[in-house]
């Protein structure tokens, strides 16, 4: 699929700038986009390396492990395939918690720690697995208690209630959380 | 209140973390720069699959081709009651989440916040999440080239929340 809509767009965004006379945008967006790509990639490195750190920490202080203890139920049903006490779960956890509490550059981080734990536990290396397919559903889908950045842009355009949008944001992202975790069940169940 | 209390979150869980490390006699700075070690290398991997991803993605916007796509799915979001405005917003949010902040700002800007199409795009930024963005970072930092069903599961669930967002937005604010 990913063969398909990248070339796609590649394709037919070609397509588009040879149709206006103006084939210079392409060379120009490709160089733009690579630039911002190895960018996002660069300020990502002080972000990892700063709360990996942090994670090490709670994991030394038993604080993960208690918090995956607690959720053990919840992580043994929506990932059977992962062993119990798997460095896997605490990095899951943390992750999903960073992203309720709408904590975005923390998420990252913990998630791509669960990622490397999950590709521990994976026998195929470049397919992705059932419990990363769950994982990604989880994480692209997250409940969002505190949509801090979309509040604060509201304020800055004078809205007079800017936090009003908070129930129906929650709303809106259960019934996208649901629709996920059903359609993966449903991958998977269809043996994908 | 809200905006203050999201100020406070992170640094009151960076306290508490390091705070109670050193009540439970950790050597704080070593464990920390045990963890902190393979950062560099996590994210200088996902280079390639980010370039891939956003080299196309800027290709297909800055081409003009969005627009076409766009323009095609006019009459249907017409037709659905879904304010055409904010299509820009739904078609971009899965592929960049700074591009979509951008139109989000720029449609309250023009509208207001306060407006059905300020709210409604307040909620589809907040509700939603940079799918591919995210399944390219995620599986980029371990090598995994096969996504099987990952990316159709994102977008149904971006469908969804983009769907829902419009239907309890109008009843929620009691529009038409």
């Amino acid at each position: 699929m990913l063969n398909y809509l990248w070339g796609g767009m590649m394709v037919l965004g070609c397509l588009a700038a040879f149709w206006q006379g103006k084939p210079e945008l392409i060379i120009k967006a490709s160089l733009d986009g690579a630039k911002l790509a190895v960018d996002t990639a660069f300020s990502l490195i002080s972000i990892i390396t700063f709360w990996l750190g942090i994670m090490k920490i709670m994991e030394e202080t038993g604080v993960v492990a208690k918090l995956a203890h607690a959720l053990a139920p919840l992580i043994r049903w929506l990932f059977p395939e992962v062993p119990p006490g798997h460095p896997a779960e605490g990095a899951i956890l943390l992750n999903l918690s960073a992203n309720i509490l709408g904590l975005g550059n923390a998420a990252t981080p913990f998630g791509l720690k669960a990622m490397e734990e999950l590709s521990h536990l994976n026998p195929q290396k470049d397919t992705a697995s059932r419990a990363m397919c769950t994982f990604l559903a989880l994480n692209t889908s997250a409940i969002t208690l505190l949509p801090t950045t979309i509040i604060g842009l509201r304020q800055n355009f004078g809205s007079k209630n800017p936090t009003d949008i908070i129930i129906p944001t929650f709303l809106a992202t259960l019934l996208g959380f649901s629709a996920a975790l059903i359609a993966d069940y449903l991958f998977k169940k269809s043996r994908w | 209140m809200f905006l203050t209390l999201g100020n406070w979150i992170l640094p009151v869980i960076l306290f508490f973390i390091v705070f109670y490390g050193m009540l439970k006699r950790v050597k704080v700075y070593e464990t920390f720069l045990d963890g902190a070690r393979d950062g560099f290398n996590t994210a200088v991997r996902t280079i390639p699959y980010l370039v891939g991803m956003i080299v196309a993605i800027n290709i297909f916007f800055e081409s003009g081709a969005i627009k076409v796509l766009a323009l095609g799915l006019e009459p249907l979001f017409s037709k659905l009651g879904i304010p055409v405005e904010v299509l820009p917003h739904a078609l971009l949010r899965p592929l960049s989440g700074g591009a979509a902040l951008g139109v989000a700002a720029k449609l309250m800007r023009q509208y207001g916040p306060d407006s059905l199409i300020g709210r409604l795009v307040s909620t589809m930024q907040g509700s939603s999440d940079t799918t591919f963005y995210v399944l390219a970072l995620y599986f980029g930092s371990i090598g995994v080239k096969k996504f099987r069903y990952a990316p159709y599961i994102g977008l149904i669930a971006d469908f969804t929340t983009f769907l829902a967002a419009v239907y309890i937005v109008k009843v929620f604010f009691g529009y038409r």
